[in-house]
Protein backbone atom coordinates (compact mmCIF):
# COMPACT_ATOMS: atom_id res chain seq x y z
CA UNK A 1 0.00 0.00 0.00
CA UNK A 2 1.34 3.42 -0.91
CA UNK A 3 1.54 6.32 1.52
CA UNK A 4 -0.50 8.48 -0.80
CA UNK A 5 -2.61 7.46 -3.76
CA UNK A 6 -4.38 9.87 -6.11
CA UNK A 7 -6.82 8.34 -8.54
CA UNK A 8 -8.58 9.99 -11.48
CA UNK A 9 -8.13 13.30 -9.77
CA UNK A 10 -9.49 16.39 -11.46
CA UNK A 11 -8.64 19.74 -9.96
CA UNK A 12 -9.81 23.30 -10.24
CA UNK A 13 -11.83 26.11 -8.79
CA UNK A 14 -15.59 26.55 -8.86
CA UNK A 15 -16.21 23.99 -11.56
CA UNK A 16 -13.42 25.30 -13.78
CA UNK A 17 -11.18 22.33 -14.42
CA UNK A 18 -7.42 22.84 -14.67
CA UNK A 19 -6.14 19.30 -14.39
CA UNK A 20 -7.96 16.22 -15.65
CA UNK A 21 -7.56 12.56 -14.73
CA UNK A 22 -4.41 12.69 -12.66
CA UNK A 23 -3.08 9.40 -11.30
CA UNK A 24 -0.06 8.89 -9.13
CA UNK A 25 1.25 7.09 -6.08
CA UNK A 26 3.82 8.01 -3.51
CA UNK A 27 5.53 5.16 -1.68
CA UNK A 28 7.48 5.39 1.55
CA UNK A 29 10.98 6.67 0.83
CA UNK A 30 10.12 8.47 -2.41
CA UNK A 31 11.20 12.03 -3.21
CA UNK A 32 8.60 13.37 -5.60
CA UNK A 33 9.00 16.68 -7.35
CA UNK A 34 5.95 18.35 -8.83
CA UNK A 35 6.91 20.59 -11.74
CA UNK A 36 4.94 22.54 -14.32
CA UNK A 37 4.28 26.01 -15.69
CA UNK A 38 2.76 28.75 -13.57
CA UNK A 39 -0.97 28.33 -13.21
CA UNK A 40 -0.85 24.69 -14.21
CA UNK A 41 -2.42 23.60 -10.94
CA UNK A 42 0.58 22.66 -8.82
CA UNK A 43 -0.58 24.58 -5.77
CA UNK A 44 -4.17 23.46 -6.28
CA UNK A 45 -2.95 19.87 -6.27
CA UNK A 46 -1.10 20.46 -3.03
CA UNK A 47 -4.11 22.08 -1.40
CA UNK A 48 -6.24 19.15 -2.51
CA UNK A 49 -3.80 16.60 -1.10
CA UNK A 50 -3.88 18.45 2.21
CA UNK A 51 -7.66 18.53 2.24
CA UNK A 52 -7.80 22.33 2.13
CA UNK A 53 -10.07 22.17 -0.88
CA UNK A 54 -12.18 19.35 -2.32
CA UNK A 55 -11.24 17.76 -5.64
CA UNK A 56 -13.67 18.22 -8.53
CA UNK A 57 -13.51 14.47 -9.06
CA UNK A 58 -11.48 11.42 -8.15
CA UNK A 59 -9.96 10.66 -4.79
CA UNK A 60 -6.94 11.21 -2.57
CA UNK A 61 -6.18 8.33 -0.21
CA UNK A 62 -3.57 7.85 2.43
CA UNK A 63 -2.29 4.43 3.41
CA UNK A 64 0.32 2.63 5.50
CA UNK A 65 -1.28 3.91 8.67
CA UNK A 66 -0.72 7.54 7.69
CA UNK A 67 -3.66 9.69 8.64
CA UNK A 68 -4.64 12.72 6.62
CA UNK A 69 -3.65 15.18 9.34
CA UNK A 70 -0.18 13.71 9.77
CA UNK A 71 1.25 15.32 6.66
CA UNK A 72 3.92 17.88 7.47
CA UNK A 73 3.24 20.94 5.36
CA UNK A 74 5.65 23.73 4.52
CA UNK A 75 3.48 26.49 3.07
CA UNK A 76 4.63 29.57 1.26
CA UNK A 77 4.96 32.56 3.56
CA UNK A 78 1.92 34.73 4.04
CA UNK A 79 1.69 38.47 4.61
CA UNK A 80 0.38 37.88 8.13
CA UNK A 81 3.55 36.05 9.13
CA UNK A 82 5.95 38.72 8.01
CA UNK A 83 5.42 40.92 11.07
CA UNK A 84 4.03 38.34 13.46
CA UNK A 85 5.39 38.59 17.00
CA UNK A 86 6.18 34.98 17.83
CA UNK A 87 9.26 33.20 19.09
CA UNK A 88 10.81 30.32 17.16
CA UNK A 89 9.86 27.94 19.94
CA UNK A 90 6.21 28.96 19.90
CA UNK A 91 5.98 28.36 16.17
CA UNK A 92 7.75 25.00 16.21
CA UNK A 93 5.56 23.83 19.10
CA UNK A 94 2.43 24.73 17.17
CA UNK A 95 3.35 21.91 14.77
CA UNK A 96 2.40 19.47 17.54
CA UNK A 97 -1.18 20.69 17.46
CA UNK A 98 -2.43 17.63 15.55
CA UNK A 99 -1.60 15.30 18.43
CA UNK A 100 -3.31 17.51 21.01
CA UNK A 101 -6.99 16.75 20.48
CA UNK A 102 -8.85 18.79 23.07
CA UNK A 103 -5.93 19.08 25.47
CA UNK A 104 -5.32 22.80 25.91
CA UNK A 105 -1.62 22.91 26.81
CA UNK A 106 1.53 21.29 25.46
CA UNK A 107 2.95 18.52 27.62
CA UNK A 108 6.43 17.15 28.11
CA UNK A 109 6.18 14.93 25.03
CA UNK A 110 5.35 17.83 22.70
CA UNK A 111 8.15 19.94 24.14
CA UNK A 112 10.58 17.07 23.60
CA UNK A 113 9.52 16.67 19.97
CA UNK A 114 9.85 20.40 19.34
CA UNK A 115 13.28 20.50 20.97
CA UNK A 116 14.45 17.51 18.94
CA UNK A 117 13.37 19.06 15.66
CA UNK A 118 14.90 22.42 16.52
CA UNK A 119 18.19 20.62 17.18
CA UNK A 120 17.86 18.73 13.91
CA UNK A 121 17.59 21.98 11.97
CA UNK A 122 20.14 23.93 14.00
CA UNK A 123 17.61 26.27 15.58
CA UNK A 124 18.39 25.65 19.25
CA UNK A 125 20.34 28.89 19.54
CA UNK A 126 17.45 30.80 18.02
CA UNK A 127 14.69 29.26 20.15
CA UNK A 128 13.77 32.51 21.88
CA UNK A 129 14.38 34.83 18.98
CA UNK A 130 11.51 36.55 17.23
CA UNK A 131 10.44 34.98 13.96
CA UNK A 132 10.16 38.24 12.04
CA UNK A 133 13.76 39.18 12.84
CA UNK A 134 15.22 36.07 11.24
CA UNK A 135 16.65 35.79 7.74
CA UNK A 136 14.60 34.16 4.99
CA UNK A 137 16.55 30.91 5.23
CA UNK A 138 16.19 30.76 9.01
CA UNK A 139 12.45 31.37 8.73
CA UNK A 140 12.09 28.49 6.28
CA UNK A 141 14.01 26.25 8.70
CA UNK A 142 11.61 27.24 11.48
CA UNK A 143 8.60 26.33 9.34
CA UNK A 144 10.29 23.09 8.34
CA UNK A 145 10.87 22.21 12.00
CA UNK A 146 7.20 22.89 12.64
CA UNK A 147 6.24 20.60 9.74
CA UNK A 148 8.48 17.87 11.19
CA UNK A 149 6.63 18.16 14.50
CA UNK A 150 3.44 17.29 12.65
CA UNK A 151 4.83 14.22 10.89
CA UNK A 152 7.48 11.54 10.93
CA UNK A 153 6.65 10.19 7.51
CA UNK A 154 5.51 12.59 4.83
CA UNK A 155 6.54 16.18 4.10
CA UNK A 156 4.82 18.44 1.58
CA UNK A 157 6.92 21.42 0.57
CA UNK A 158 5.45 24.29 -1.41
CA UNK A 159 8.29 26.14 -3.17
CA UNK A 160 10.64 25.79 -0.21
CA UNK A 161 13.38 27.93 -1.74
CA UNK A 162 11.27 30.78 -3.13
CA UNK A 163 12.96 34.09 -2.42
CA UNK A 164 16.16 32.61 -0.99
CA UNK A 165 19.61 33.48 -2.28
CA UNK A 166 21.70 30.76 -4.04
CA UNK A 167 23.79 29.85 -1.01
CA UNK A 168 20.81 29.48 1.31
CA UNK A 169 18.90 27.66 -1.43
CA UNK A 170 21.66 25.05 -1.62
CA UNK A 171 21.60 24.69 2.18
CA UNK A 172 17.85 24.22 2.13
CA UNK A 173 18.09 21.48 -0.54
CA UNK A 174 20.79 19.82 1.53
CA UNK A 175 18.59 19.80 4.60
CA UNK A 176 15.70 18.30 2.65
CA UNK A 177 18.00 15.68 1.10
CA UNK A 178 19.30 14.77 4.56
CA UNK A 179 15.76 14.38 5.89
CA UNK A 180 14.96 12.19 2.90
CA UNK A 181 18.00 9.99 3.58
CA UNK A 182 16.75 9.55 7.13
CA UNK A 183 13.53 8.06 5.89
CA UNK A 184 11.17 11.00 5.41
CA UNK A 185 9.10 10.83 2.25
CA UNK A 186 9.15 14.16 0.43
CA UNK A 187 6.75 15.79 -2.00
CA UNK A 188 8.02 19.12 -3.26
CA UNK A 189 6.59 21.71 -5.59
CA UNK A 190 9.38 23.43 -7.42
CA UNK A 191 10.05 25.94 -10.15
CA UNK A 192 13.62 24.78 -10.16
CA UNK A 193 13.75 21.89 -12.63
CA UNK A 194 17.51 21.43 -12.21
CA UNK A 195 17.10 20.81 -8.51
CA UNK A 196 14.12 18.56 -9.15
CA UNK A 197 16.20 16.41 -11.48
CA UNK A 198 19.14 16.36 -9.09
CA UNK A 199 17.33 15.33 -5.93
CA UNK A 200 14.05 13.67 -6.82
CA UNK A 201 13.43 9.98 -7.35
CA UNK A 202 10.12 10.64 -9.10
CA UNK A 203 8.71 13.50 -11.15
CA UNK A 204 5.11 14.58 -11.56
CA UNK A 205 4.60 17.03 -14.39
CA UNK A 206 1.35 18.94 -14.23
CA UNK A 207 0.13 20.89 -17.23
CA UNK A 208 -1.30 20.29 -20.66
CA UNK A 209 0.66 17.06 -20.78
CA UNK A 210 0.73 14.98 -17.66
CA UNK A 211 3.65 12.85 -16.70
CA UNK A 212 4.30 10.71 -13.68
CA UNK A 213 7.18 8.30 -13.26
CA UNK A 214 10.82 7.80 -12.38
CA UNK A 215 13.12 10.75 -12.76
CA UNK A 216 15.31 9.17 -15.43
CA UNK A 217 12.34 8.30 -17.62
CA UNK A 218 11.09 11.87 -17.41
CA UNK A 219 13.99 13.13 -19.51
CA UNK A 220 12.93 10.79 -22.32
CA UNK A 221 9.22 11.63 -22.09
CA UNK A 222 7.36 14.06 -24.36
CA UNK A 223 6.33 16.31 -21.46
CA UNK A 224 9.83 16.34 -20.03
CA UNK A 225 11.63 17.14 -23.28
CA UNK A 226 9.25 19.92 -24.12
CA UNK A 227 9.36 21.45 -20.66
CA UNK A 228 13.14 21.36 -20.40
CA UNK A 229 13.43 22.96 -23.81
CA UNK A 230 11.09 25.77 -22.73
CA UNK A 231 13.01 26.27 -19.49
CA UNK A 232 16.32 26.53 -21.34
CA UNK A 233 14.77 28.91 -23.83
CA UNK A 234 13.45 30.98 -20.93
CA UNK A 235 16.81 31.00 -19.19
CA UNK A 236 18.80 32.11 -22.22
CA UNK A 237 16.44 34.95 -23.08
CA UNK B 1 -7.12 65.14 46.24
CA UNK B 2 -6.16 61.86 47.90
CA UNK B 3 -9.08 62.20 50.29
CA UNK B 4 -11.44 62.84 47.42
CA UNK B 5 -10.15 59.73 45.65
CA UNK B 6 -10.50 57.57 48.75
CA UNK B 7 -14.01 58.85 49.27
CA UNK B 8 -14.92 57.98 45.70
CA UNK B 9 -13.43 54.51 46.03
CA UNK B 10 -15.80 53.70 48.88
CA UNK B 11 -18.80 54.50 46.69
CA UNK B 12 -20.45 51.36 45.25
CA UNK B 13 -21.07 52.92 41.82
CA UNK B 14 -17.38 53.73 41.47
CA UNK B 15 -16.45 50.23 42.58
CA UNK B 16 -18.83 48.75 40.00
CA UNK B 17 -17.36 50.94 37.29
CA UNK B 18 -13.83 49.86 38.19
CA UNK B 19 -14.70 46.16 38.24
CA UNK B 20 -16.52 46.28 34.93
CA UNK B 21 -13.89 48.51 33.37
CA UNK B 22 -11.04 46.22 34.31
CA UNK B 23 -12.83 43.10 33.10
CA UNK B 24 -13.82 44.62 29.78
CA UNK B 25 -10.35 46.04 29.21
CA UNK B 26 -8.86 42.62 29.94
CA UNK B 27 -11.12 40.77 27.49
CA UNK B 28 -10.82 43.25 24.67
CA UNK B 29 -7.04 43.35 24.83
CA UNK B 30 -6.74 39.55 24.83
CA UNK B 31 -8.70 39.25 21.63
CA UNK B 32 -7.14 42.41 20.23
CA UNK B 33 -3.81 40.70 19.60
CA UNK B 34 -5.44 38.07 17.42
CA UNK B 35 -7.65 40.56 15.62
CA UNK B 36 -4.78 42.87 14.76
CA UNK B 37 -2.59 40.02 13.56
CA UNK B 38 -5.36 38.49 11.46
CA UNK B 39 -5.97 41.89 9.87
CA UNK B 40 -9.43 41.95 11.39
CA UNK B 41 -9.10 45.21 13.37
CA UNK B 42 -11.78 46.78 11.27
CA UNK B 43 -14.36 44.13 12.04
CA UNK B 44 -14.43 45.32 15.64
CA UNK B 45 -15.33 48.78 14.41
CA UNK B 46 -18.03 47.51 12.10
CA UNK B 47 -19.56 45.34 14.79
CA UNK B 48 -19.71 48.19 17.26
CA UNK B 49 -21.90 50.08 14.80
CA UNK B 50 -24.08 47.04 14.45
CA UNK B 51 -24.42 46.99 18.22
CA UNK B 52 -25.44 50.65 18.08
CA UNK B 53 -28.19 49.88 15.57
CA UNK B 54 -29.38 46.96 17.66
CA UNK B 55 -29.45 49.13 20.74
CA UNK B 56 -31.65 51.64 18.93
CA UNK B 57 -34.07 48.89 17.97
CA UNK B 58 -34.10 47.63 21.54
CA UNK B 59 -34.90 51.15 22.76
CA UNK B 60 -37.77 51.48 20.29
CA UNK B 61 -39.18 48.11 21.30
CA UNK B 62 -38.89 49.24 24.91
CA UNK B 63 -37.04 46.13 25.97
CA UNK B 64 -36.15 46.16 29.65
CA UNK B 65 -33.01 44.15 29.08
CA UNK B 66 -31.59 45.36 25.77
CA UNK B 67 -28.67 42.87 25.96
CA UNK B 68 -31.07 40.13 24.91
CA UNK B 69 -31.40 41.72 21.49
CA UNK B 70 -28.00 43.37 21.05
CA UNK B 71 -25.93 40.28 21.83
CA UNK B 72 -27.50 37.86 19.33
CA UNK B 73 -27.71 40.46 16.54
CA UNK B 74 -24.04 41.41 16.96
CA UNK B 75 -23.00 37.75 17.12
CA UNK B 76 -24.87 37.01 13.92
CA UNK B 77 -23.18 39.88 12.10
CA UNK B 78 -19.77 38.83 13.45
CA UNK B 79 -20.24 35.35 12.04
CA UNK B 80 -21.43 36.70 8.69
CA UNK B 81 -18.53 39.16 8.41
CA UNK B 82 -15.87 36.56 9.21
CA UNK B 83 -17.45 34.22 6.66
CA UNK B 84 -17.21 36.72 3.81
CA UNK B 85 -13.73 37.73 4.90
CA UNK B 86 -12.50 34.18 4.34
CA UNK B 87 -13.39 33.93 0.69
CA UNK B 88 -12.14 37.19 -0.72
CA UNK B 89 -10.52 39.98 1.19
CA UNK B 90 -11.98 42.88 -0.81
CA UNK B 91 -15.56 41.66 -0.51
CA UNK B 92 -15.09 41.25 3.24
CA UNK B 93 -13.76 44.78 3.48
CA UNK B 94 -16.69 46.25 1.64
CA UNK B 95 -19.12 44.13 3.63
CA UNK B 96 -17.77 45.54 6.89
CA UNK B 97 -18.11 49.11 5.66
CA UNK B 98 -21.59 48.44 4.33
CA UNK B 99 -22.98 46.82 7.44
CA UNK B 100 -21.40 49.35 9.75
CA UNK B 101 -22.71 52.50 8.07
CA UNK B 102 -26.08 50.92 7.38
CA UNK B 103 -26.66 50.10 11.04
CA UNK B 104 -25.35 53.48 12.13
CA UNK B 105 -27.77 55.30 9.83
CA UNK B 106 -30.65 53.00 10.67
CA UNK B 107 -30.02 53.26 14.39
CA UNK B 108 -29.88 57.05 14.34
CA UNK B 109 -33.03 57.27 12.28
CA UNK B 110 -34.92 54.95 14.61
CA UNK B 111 -33.83 56.93 17.63
CA UNK B 112 -35.16 60.11 16.05
CA UNK B 113 -38.43 58.69 14.72
CA UNK B 114 -39.29 56.90 17.96
CA UNK B 115 -37.61 59.00 20.64
CA UNK B 116 -37.49 57.19 23.97
CA UNK B 117 -36.71 60.34 25.89
CA UNK B 118 -37.02 64.08 25.34
CA UNK B 119 -33.34 64.59 24.54
CA UNK B 120 -32.50 62.49 21.50
CA UNK B 121 -29.10 63.97 20.76
CA UNK B 122 -27.95 63.28 24.30
CA UNK B 123 -29.10 59.66 23.99
CA UNK B 124 -27.26 59.25 20.71
CA UNK B 125 -24.14 60.82 22.13
CA UNK B 126 -24.32 58.50 25.12
CA UNK B 127 -24.52 55.39 22.97
CA UNK B 128 -21.76 56.55 20.66
CA UNK B 129 -19.28 57.86 23.20
CA UNK B 130 -20.28 56.05 26.37
CA UNK B 131 -20.53 59.25 28.44
CA UNK B 132 -21.14 58.58 32.11
CA UNK B 133 -23.30 55.48 31.75
CA UNK B 134 -20.62 53.35 33.32
CA UNK B 135 -21.13 55.16 36.60
CA UNK B 136 -24.82 54.36 36.61
CA UNK B 137 -24.51 50.60 36.12
CA UNK B 138 -27.08 48.47 37.89
CA UNK B 139 -26.04 45.51 39.98
CA UNK B 140 -27.51 43.07 37.44
CA UNK B 141 -25.49 44.53 34.63
CA UNK B 142 -22.29 44.34 36.67
CA UNK B 143 -22.94 40.65 37.29
CA UNK B 144 -23.70 40.02 33.62
CA UNK B 145 -20.50 41.81 32.58
CA UNK B 146 -18.46 39.93 35.15
CA UNK B 147 -19.87 36.54 34.19
CA UNK B 148 -19.40 37.07 30.45
CA UNK B 149 -15.86 38.40 30.93
CA UNK B 150 -14.85 35.44 33.05
CA UNK B 151 -16.20 33.09 30.38
CA UNK B 152 -14.27 34.94 27.68
CA UNK B 153 -11.02 34.81 29.68
CA UNK B 154 -11.43 31.09 30.42
CA UNK B 155 -12.18 30.30 26.78
CA UNK B 156 -9.17 32.30 25.70
CA UNK B 157 -6.80 30.55 28.08
CA UNK B 158 -8.21 27.13 27.25
CA UNK B 159 -7.88 27.62 23.50
CA UNK B 160 -4.76 29.80 23.66
CA UNK B 161 -2.49 27.41 21.75
CA UNK B 162 -5.11 26.68 19.13
CA UNK B 163 -5.83 30.36 18.65
CA UNK B 164 -2.10 30.91 18.18
CA UNK B 165 -1.76 28.27 15.49
CA UNK B 166 -4.88 29.38 13.63
CA UNK B 167 -3.76 33.01 13.77
CA UNK B 168 -0.20 32.34 12.69
CA UNK B 169 -0.96 30.00 9.82
CA UNK B 170 -4.51 28.98 9.06
CA UNK B 171 -3.56 26.77 6.10
CA UNK B 172 -1.09 24.76 8.15
CA UNK B 173 -3.51 24.48 11.05
CA UNK B 174 -6.24 23.17 8.79
CA UNK B 175 -3.90 20.80 6.97
CA UNK B 176 -2.87 19.22 10.26
CA UNK B 177 -6.44 18.70 11.34
CA UNK B 178 -7.26 21.77 13.45
CA UNK B 179 -10.82 22.81 12.79
CA UNK B 180 -9.93 26.37 11.84
CA UNK B 181 -13.49 27.16 10.80
CA UNK B 182 -14.79 26.30 14.27
CA UNK B 183 -12.17 28.47 15.93
CA UNK B 184 -12.93 31.38 13.63
CA UNK B 185 -16.57 31.00 14.62
CA UNK B 186 -15.62 30.95 18.28
CA UNK B 187 -13.50 34.07 17.77
CA UNK B 188 -16.38 35.83 16.03
CA UNK B 189 -18.74 35.07 18.90
CA UNK B 190 -16.24 36.16 21.54
CA UNK B 191 -15.58 39.39 19.64
CA UNK B 192 -19.29 40.12 19.52
CA UNK B 193 -19.63 39.53 23.27
CA UNK B 194 -16.69 41.80 24.02
CA UNK B 195 -18.00 44.58 21.84
CA UNK B 196 -21.42 44.52 23.43
CA UNK B 197 -19.79 44.59 26.87
CA UNK B 198 -17.39 47.35 25.92
CA UNK B 199 -20.23 49.50 24.68
CA UNK B 200 -21.12 50.12 28.33
CA UNK B 201 -17.64 51.35 29.02
CA UNK B 202 -16.51 53.50 26.12
CA UNK B 203 -19.49 53.72 23.79
CA UNK B 204 -19.72 52.17 20.37
CA UNK B 205 -17.45 54.57 18.46
CA UNK B 206 -14.46 54.09 20.72
CA UNK B 207 -14.49 50.31 21.17
CA UNK B 208 -11.93 49.69 18.46
CA UNK B 209 -9.43 51.75 20.42
CA UNK B 210 -9.83 49.43 23.39
CA UNK B 211 -9.26 46.42 21.15
CA UNK B 212 -6.42 47.72 19.01
CA UNK B 213 -4.24 50.03 21.09
CA UNK B 214 -3.06 47.63 23.81
CA UNK B 215 -2.18 45.00 21.19
CA UNK B 216 -0.27 47.45 19.02
CA UNK B 217 1.53 48.92 22.03
CA UNK B 218 2.61 45.50 23.26
CA UNK B 219 3.79 44.55 19.77
CA UNK B 220 6.17 47.51 19.74
CA UNK B 221 7.98 46.21 22.80
CA UNK B 222 7.73 42.42 22.90
CA UNK B 223 8.59 39.75 20.40
CA UNK B 224 6.83 36.58 21.41
CA UNK B 225 3.13 35.89 21.20
CA UNK B 226 2.79 35.03 24.87
CA UNK B 227 4.58 38.15 26.06
CA UNK B 228 2.64 40.36 23.67
CA UNK B 229 -0.63 38.91 24.92
CA UNK B 230 0.27 39.26 28.61
CA UNK B 231 1.64 42.76 28.13
CA UNK B 232 -1.43 43.87 26.18
CA UNK B 233 -3.67 42.58 28.95
CA UNK B 234 -1.74 44.32 31.73
CA UNK B 235 -1.42 47.53 29.76
CA UNK B 236 -5.11 47.59 28.93
CA UNK B 237 -6.17 47.00 32.55
CA UNK B 238 -3.83 49.67 33.89
CA UNK B 239 -4.94 52.19 31.28
CA UNK B 240 -8.60 51.49 32.03
CA UNK B 241 -8.03 51.98 35.77
CA UNK B 242 -6.13 55.22 35.29
CA UNK B 243 -8.69 56.43 32.76
CA UNK B 244 -11.67 55.78 35.01
CA UNK B 245 -10.04 57.41 38.04
CA UNK B 246 -8.91 60.45 36.08
CA UNK B 247 -12.35 60.87 34.57
CA UNK B 248 -13.96 60.75 38.01
CA UNK B 249 -11.55 63.27 39.49
CA UNK B 250 -11.40 65.60 36.50
CA UNK B 251 -14.99 65.19 35.39
CA UNK B 252 -14.07 64.14 31.85
CA UNK B 253 -16.08 61.55 29.87
CA UNK B 254 -15.01 58.02 30.87
CA UNK B 255 -14.67 56.48 27.41
CA UNK B 256 -12.55 59.11 25.78
CA UNK B 257 -10.34 59.45 28.87
CA UNK B 258 -9.53 55.72 28.79
CA UNK B 259 -8.75 55.92 25.10
CA UNK B 260 -6.55 58.97 25.68
CA UNK B 261 -4.57 57.04 28.31
CA UNK B 262 -4.28 54.14 25.84
CA UNK B 263 -2.86 56.50 23.24
CA UNK B 264 -0.29 57.87 25.69
CA UNK B 265 0.71 54.29 26.54
CA UNK B 266 1.05 53.52 22.85
CA UNK B 267 3.35 56.50 22.34
CA UNK B 268 5.47 55.38 25.29
CA UNK B 269 5.72 51.82 23.95
CA UNK B 270 6.58 53.11 20.52
CA UNK B 271 9.49 55.08 22.00
CA UNK B 272 10.67 52.06 23.97
CA UNK B 273 10.48 50.01 20.80
CA UNK B 274 12.55 52.58 18.91
CA UNK B 275 15.26 52.65 21.56
CA UNK B 276 15.36 48.86 21.79
CA UNK B 277 15.33 48.41 18.03
CA UNK B 278 18.31 50.73 17.82
CA UNK B 279 20.22 48.54 20.25
CA UNK B 280 19.48 45.32 18.40
CA UNK B 281 20.78 46.31 15.02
Amino acid sequence: MALLTCEHLSLGYEGHEIVHDLNFKVNAGDYLCIVGENGSGKSTLMRTILGLQPPLGGSVMTGDGLSRNEIGYLPQQTVVQRDFPASVQEIVLSGCQNRMGFRPFYGREEKRIAKENMEKLGLTQLAHRCYRELSGGQQQRVLLARALCATQTLLLLDEPVAGLDPKVTAEMYDIIATLHRHGVTVIMISHDVDAALRYATHILHVGKQLYFGKRDDYLQSEAGKLFLLQQEGGASE
Amino acid sequence: MMEKLVWYLTQPYVQYALIVGVLIALCSSLLGVTLVLKRFSFIGDGLSHVAFGAMAIAAVLNLTNNMLLILPVTMLCAVLLLRTGQNTRIKGDAAVAMISVASLAFGYMLMNVFPSSSNVSRDVCTTLFGSSSILTLSRDKVWLCAALSVIVVILFIFFYNKIFSVTFDEAFARATGTKAGAYNLLLAIIIAVIIVLAMNLVGSLLISALVIFPALSAMRVFRSFKRVTVCAAILSVVCALIGILVSILAGTPVGSTIVAVDIVAFAACWLVGLVRGGQHT
